[in-house]
């Protein structure tokens, strides 16, 4: 399977990239020597008292599917609450992005680990 | 192939020569004989392949009863290592105790025959190569055996280019077989046994056909593969050398053809131009010497590569090349590019008309890294940031300049996103 226009266009022009100076929460996940390694940086607001996510950004090393997945996904979760997007699962990252190759699912995994990481290490401080 | 875009993946495979095309079209046409039926399509189809492999033999500098064609290099690999082993098995009894020597940088075609072969119990042994992507001969002699049967290294490495001694190897091997034979000469014939079997020497020549002198006789080559379309021929047709008295047993069974060696109708258009893609390679020279075609070409070519290299190293920061340039192919240059995932730089690379490969495992469908950069002594980590460019015959300078110009910003812009990479 090749990639969908969709993943190309988040990976050739990736949304929310880059990093969030005083951050509420980072988190870090995959490992180099695997080719992907994803950072998301949270900024947590409120709204209504509820705890929403206010600003996020992403830096990734990986391919394709791996900065599209990271791009997508912050799309998918900015100005929604923690607990909404605590339930974002791989699934519908994929569904968005049109579909992935079938070796390039783990990507949305670990998109999605990144993603709840941060949010726990938020949620454990406050 | 459309003027805009750039093609820098020659080890992949070359574009089909209209040499070559114009060569093989009346049999893929008015030709269509089967050259083992005896009326006169068979006689014309037969005509066209026998041409071919006087084209090869004088090219190997070999008889043309030596020469096997297969549907590819994976085939003649497969024929190569297995088919030995299979007749010697037969000739010695399934207790005979085997060893096999290849290297750590071999393609999959070569590596995964010899993983089957330990699973039955042939012991193997893969030599590692230094950081320039080359073994020792040093390691290589100590790691013969009495019972070393096989030795087969690649002449080029796909992923880097560098090029195995391929003779100094051919000459050791020769070297010992000879003192193996003479002491079992002079022992007394009530306590010498069976004769031992020589060890017989392969190598994969795919990357070499195009730039490098394969004259077995010359580089004592017993086994010799290659491939059509990495010498602007086309797909699906390769050709296995074997020297006479080589034993090998066939993989496929049932039509006889090619002295038993490999059953299959021929594939004539194929075989047609595989021979017309040797003939554009040139006439061979003697004591080793490229043609003068090759000559021509490897200059032409090495100029190009130099510039490329130049280039990026001076544009790219921290870019590190894994190909060394006074020993590898003029056609290869791998780099790597710490911070960026190769694959990521090849699509945005595809998306600007310039194709590349990777040996990241995001491109691949294993999800593993280069074994080839990883025996080279490159760290995972960064393993997954090459990319090779591998240029061919009709590559031009103002390719190579809009590569150094559209290259740059793609990895910065990577390098941005990425976590690994801090300006």
């Amino acid at each position: 399977m090749k990639y969908t226009q969709k993943v190309i266009d988040h990976f050739r022009n990736p949304r929310n990239q880059g990093k969030i100076n005083n951050a509420d929460a980072v988190s870090e996940k995959g490992n180099p020597a695997c080719g992907d390694v994803m950072r998301i940086y949270l900024k947590i607001g409120e709204n209504d008292d509820k705890k929403i996510i206010e600003d996020i950004k992403f830096e990734t090393f990986g391919c394709a599917a791996a900065i599209a997945v990271t791009s997508i996904l912050t799309e998918m979760v900015k100005g929604r609450t923690l607990e909404e997007a605590l339930q974002l699962n791989k699934d519908e990252i994929v569904k968005e992005l049109g579909g992935l190759p079938a070796q390039k699912i783990h990507c949305s995994m670990l998109g999605v680990d990144t993603l709840h990481e941060a949010i726990k290490q938020y949620q454990n401080k406050n | 192939m459309s003027a805009r875009r750039i093609y820098l993946d020659h080890s992949a495979t070359t574009p089909l020569e209209p040499k070559v095309l114009e060569a093989m079209m009346p049999f893929l046409t008015d030709k269509f004989g089967n050259p083992n039926s005896i009326h006169s399509f068979g006689q014309e189809a037969l005509t066209g392949v026998d041409e071919a492999r006087q084209i090869l033999a004088d090219f190997l500098n070999c008889q043309t009863s030596e020469i096997v064609f297969t549907s590819g290099a994976t085939e003649a690999n497969n024929l190569a290592i297995r088919g030995l082993i299979k007749a010697l098995k037969k000739r010695r009894g399934d207790d005979y105790k085997m060893h096999i020597i290849t290297s750590s940088i071999e393609h999959p075609a070569i590596l995964e025959p010899c993983r089957e072969l330990e699973r039955q119990g042939i012991e193997v042994t893969y030599l590692p190569v230094d950081r320039k992507g080359i073994i020792k001969m040093g390691a290589l002699e100590k790691s013969i055996k009495d019972n070393t049967v096989l030795v087969s290294i690649m002449y080029v490495n796909n992923e880097v280019g560098s090029v195995q001694p391929i003779r100094k190897i051919g000459k050791l091997i020769k070297k010992i077989n000879e003192k193996r034979d003479r002491e079992w000469r002079n022992t007394r014939v009530s306590e010498r046994g069976q004769r031992p079997e020589p060890i017989y020497f392969h190598t994969d020549a795919v990357q070499a056909v195009n730039f490098f002198n394969c004259d077995v006789a010359w580089n004592y080559i017993d086994m010799l593969s290659l491939s059509g379309h990495k010498i602007y021929g086309p797909k699906g047709i390769g050709a296995l050398y074997v020297r006479e008295g080589v034993p090998i047993y066939p993989i496929e069974l049932g039509g006889h053809q090619e002295r038993n060696r490999r059953s299959g109708t021929l594939n004539v258009p194929g075989i047609v131009g595989l021979g017309a893609a040797i003939k554009l390679l040139g006439k061979r020279r003697d004591k080793g010497n490229i043609t003068t075609k090759q000559e021509k070409y490897n200059k032409k070519i090495s100029c190009l590569r130099d510039r490329l290299v130049k280039g990026i190293l001076a544009n790219i920061p921290q870019a590190k090349l894994n190909t060394d340039l006074n020993d590898s192919t003029p056609a290869h240059a791998n780099f790597i590019f710490p911070g960026v995932e190769g694959e990521s730089v090849l699509l945005l690379l595809d998306l600007e008309g310039i194709a590349v490969s990777t040996g990241s495992a995001c491109a691949s469908s294993n999800l593993e890294a280069s074994h080839v950069l990883l025996a080279m002594g490159i760290k995972k980590e960064i393993a997954h940031s090459s990319i090779r460019f591998t240029l061919g015959r009709h590559t031009t300078s103002v390719q190579i300049d809009k590569v150094i110009r559209v290259l740059p910003p793609i990895i910065k812009k990577l390098r941005n996103i990425s976590t690994e990479w801090n300006e």
